[in-house]
């Protein structure tokens, strides 16, 4: 069995249904091939769930999630076509940046010669070159997604999902993070899938994005005509719009 | 490298960890072995008396049971009495000079092998000691005799005190600085800082901390052997010992071990209650200006340091000082000195490397339990069962192995095997304590990545766990090392005076009146014990890794 290839198929959740305590979630949702999709909507809304279910930290209880014609759900989360960044503790602290990197290609640390070539060139697309040797504690908030972003590279898999990555990163940071999240996307064909709370950062490299709340995809379309309706009131209470406040962006 | 594609083996379910069940089964088996064993040796044994129960009728027993509460419960009162105005007084004064060291000899106190200790207090307190000395040169009266209850409960608050002035001033640094703040407003005195803002914080761990030491005095079996000096002043573990080794009387003995788990289950099961220990901050310590740290409460304080000095400083400073004073050379000469130093090595090695072990083994399997599988009650009840050795005390337990392998008539041959282990399963509370939180917190940030990445098995506990746990690691097995290292209880059942451990031979030597060489080998062992926990905290712990934000 082999993976559909970067950019090639789509990924689609068909009723998938999950329940936790007497919260639930269902989704429906085609996304894909290639291209960046914002998940914006309320904390609690049910967004971090959505990428739980794809990258398989989750089981639903029914429904189906395939990338082109693979079915991922018998897959466990390290076979799954994807990679993850999460929001923190991306990093094994006591680990190289480097073997950070190269930890995501073999997990016994073993590496081929030309595995390493690999995590160089990752390190270096990242802006990272020359650090190899630092540990994660030597380094930047900014430095340390950095170094996780190359893992997600090396690791190769069509489908990247990101978690509110760039929180608590200044402005200007985060928006070359996302610059380079973009770069990347296009450059590899991934097909990107991120969750954030920021509206400007859908605006900024999401061609689409998709309105997560309670637990269900309301809206999903291109991230301006979305971001500019009026005529749901749950996007409205979300954004602000009521209160006859401005989108930031717009 | 776009477009690559990666070649996968046939999907497997998302089941990793099949084997979770396994390293906590293995650990269980094994206490259930040992703890199951000892008790139906005991009950077995208890079978064959007439009625046991009529035991209970014997005016000498109950005298004895009376002694074990009576005793355990006025050294909780007086430890937790001093604990808090002591806690309070180092609060109040964060830089006085000597703070440090003073904290540094609380510390001490809990890892001090019992027998070193006393030995200590002795100097101190006892007949001829320190404090006499200055009574007799002032003209005074000497103070009331050390050995039967004074002597047993200024031991008892010599090893908790410490301990509960700790988690005191702990609770009391939790204080948010903003509760400080609003005491300088509203112009607060001593009293009201106490009811309205220290009193609150403290009772929670009040409770907790005092069934813990309760169950610690009711069990202690080193310093009633030693201090208590003859049938007044006995209690059940001291009872059972010379009923199986001195009066060679094994109905009585079984009597007395049964009542004993009786007796340390129901009080564990109250302790059980108020495990909630709530979490305690190890953030930064804040300084806070509390309105009554001025001159007012200096005398209060001041007093309270000075019970703190004489009650645990002076006792390890004698320590230090009659050591000095002794025949150095000649005792470190002796060679019964190294095998008893070699000895004590191999049991609390073994007894330590055994118990870590088996606590992190336990806990793999608690943790799945608790965080991948939601049953937190499960969990909850299998570091219940680690704990066991609550119920069976460890001299009671190495009774039932005594029974037991006496029938067999090999208790002397693997008399330091039975040491270690019994040892092992008594330091496997403290390991549990420690490595639990840690082990949960590595799960919890690394779980989803670690799945991510396949990391499992052998490459996760070399690449995650191991490293992110040396910090906690290094401190349970120094821990339980220097708690083994330092026992004397179990050894004392089960030597037969040939091959003694360091401790044993120290009690030997008082018991023969060979003070000054005695107060050698009291400084010896105290310093091999601390530098033993020292290396090893230092060694595997190192600077540990630094935090992931």
């Amino acid at each position: 069995m082999t993976l559909p290839a970067a950019g090639t198929a789509a990924l689609m959740l068909e009723d998938v249904r999950f329940s936790w305590g007497g919260w639930q979630v269902s989704f429906d949702l085609t996304v894909g091939p290639g291209g960046i999709t914002a998940i914006i909507g309320p904390s609690g809304a049910g967004k971090s769930t959505l990428l739980a279910l794809v990258a398989g930290f989750e089981q639903p209880a029914s429904g189906s999630i395939r990338l082109g014609t693979l079915d991922l759900l018998p897959l466990s989360p390290a076979r799954r076509p994807v990679t993850t960044l999460f929001q923190e503790h991306n990093l094994f602290p006591h680990l190289t940046v480097s073997a950070n990197v190269a930890i995501g290609l073999a997990p016994n640390l073993k590496l081929s010669a030309d595995q390493k070539r690999t995590v160089s060139e990752a390190l270096a697309a990242v802006g990272l070159a020359g650090m190899e040797k630092r540990l994660p504690s030597a380094l930047s908030g900014g430095q340390r997604q950095r170094v996780a972003l190359a893992r997600c590279l090396v690791r190769r898999r069509p489908l990247l999902l990101l978690d509110e990555p760039f929180n608590g990163l200044d402005p200007a940071l985060r928006l070359h993070m996302l610059d380079l999240v973009a770069e990347i996307s296009r450059e590899h064909g991934l097909t990107v899938l991120m969750v954030s709370h920021e509206p400007q950062d859908a605006l900024r490299i999401a061609v689409n994005t998709c309105f997560v709340a309670e637990g269900k995809v309301l809206l999903h379309g291109p991230t301006a005509a979305l971001l500019a309706r009026r005529d749901v009131p749950a996007l409205g209470a979300y954004l602000g719009h009521e209160q006859g406040q401005h989108m930031p962006g717009q | 490298m776009a477009g690559r594609d990666l070649a996968l083996t046939l999907p497997h379910p998302p089941t990793a960890h099949r084997g979770w069940w396994v390293p906590g089964a293995l650990v269980l088996a094994v206490i259930a072995l040992v703890l199951g064993g000892s008790a139906s040796a005991l009950l077995g044994a208890a079978s064959h008396i007439q009625n046991p129960l009529a035991l209970l009728g014997d005016a000498y027993l109950r005298r004895i049971i009376q002694f074990t509460l009576w005793q355990a419960a006025l050294s909780t009162l007086l430890s937790l009495a001093l604990a808090v105005p002591i806690a309070r007084a180092l609060h109040r004064r964060p830089a006085f000079p000597g703070r440090q060291l003073l904290l540094y000899c609380f510390s001490l106190a809990f890892i001090l092998p019992a027998i070193v200790a006393i030995f200590g207090i002795v100097a101190v307190h006892g007949r001829s000691g320190w404090v006499n000395q200055l009574l007799e040169w002032a003209g005074l009266p000497a103070a009331w005799p050390l050995y039967g209850l004074p002597g047993i409960l200024i031991a008892h608050v010599f090893f908790n005190m410490p301990l509960a002035a700790r988690i005191f001033l702990q609770r009391l640094e939790s204080i948010p600085p903003e509760s400080w703040q609003l005491a300088n407003q509203l112009g607060f005195t001593s009293r009201d800082c106490f009811r309205l803002i220290e009193w609150p914080v403290l009772r929670a761990s009040l409770t907790t901390t005092g069934a813990m030491i309760f169950l610690l005095c009711a069990t202690s079996f080193a310093v009633v052997l030693t201090l208590g000096g003859g049938p007044r002043a006995t209690t059940l573990e001291v009872a059972i010992y010379q009923a199986l080794r001195l009066d060679f009387d094994i109905p009585r003995a079984v009597a007395l071990a049964v009542l004993q788990i009786v007796l340390t289950g129901g009080l564990s099961l109250v302790a059980l209650r108020f495990h909630h220990l709530p979490a305690t901050s190890a953030g930064i310590r804040r300084l806070v200006r509390r309105p009554d740290a001025g001159s007012g409460t200096v005398i209060m304080d001041m007093a309270a340091l000075a019970v703190a000095v004489l009650l645990v400083v002076l006792p390890l400073a004698s320590v230090v000082i009659s050591g000095l004073q002794g025949p150095i050379l000649v005792s470190l000469m002796d060679p019964a000195l190294w095998r008893a130093t070699t000895t004590s090595l191999a049991v609390a090695g073994s007894a330590g490397a055994g118990a870590t072990a088996a606590g992190f083994l336990l806990l793999l399997t608690s943790r799945h339990l608790a965080l991948r599988l939601k049953q937190g009650r499960a969990a909850l009840a299998l570091e219940f069962a680690g704990s066991g050795i609550l119920v069976i005390p460890p001299f009671t337990l190495a009774a039932g192995l005594f029974l037991l392998l006496r029938a067999h008539a090999i208790a002397f041959d693997i008399a330091l095997p039975a040491v270690a282990l019994t040892n092992a399963l008594a330091a496997l509370p403290f390991v549990l304590r420690i490595l639990s939180q840690p082990m949960r917190e590595v799960a919890e940030r690394y779980d989803r990545l670690s799945a991510s990445l396949g990391l499992a098995g052998w490459n996760r506990l070399r690449f995650l766990e191991l490293p992110l746990l040396r910090r906690p690691v290094g401190l349970a097995l120094a821990l339980s090392i220097a708690l083994s290292f330092g026992d004397l209880g179990v050894i004392a059942l089960f030597g037969s005076g040939d091959n003694p451990t360091l401790p044993m031979l120290l009690y030997q030597r008082l018991g023969a009146y060979q003070f000054r060489g005695a107060a050698v080998t009291a400084l010896f062992l105290a310093l091999l014990s601390l530098g033993l926990f020292a290396a090893i905290e230092r060694g595997i712990g190192g600077r540990g890794p630094e935090k992931d934000r």
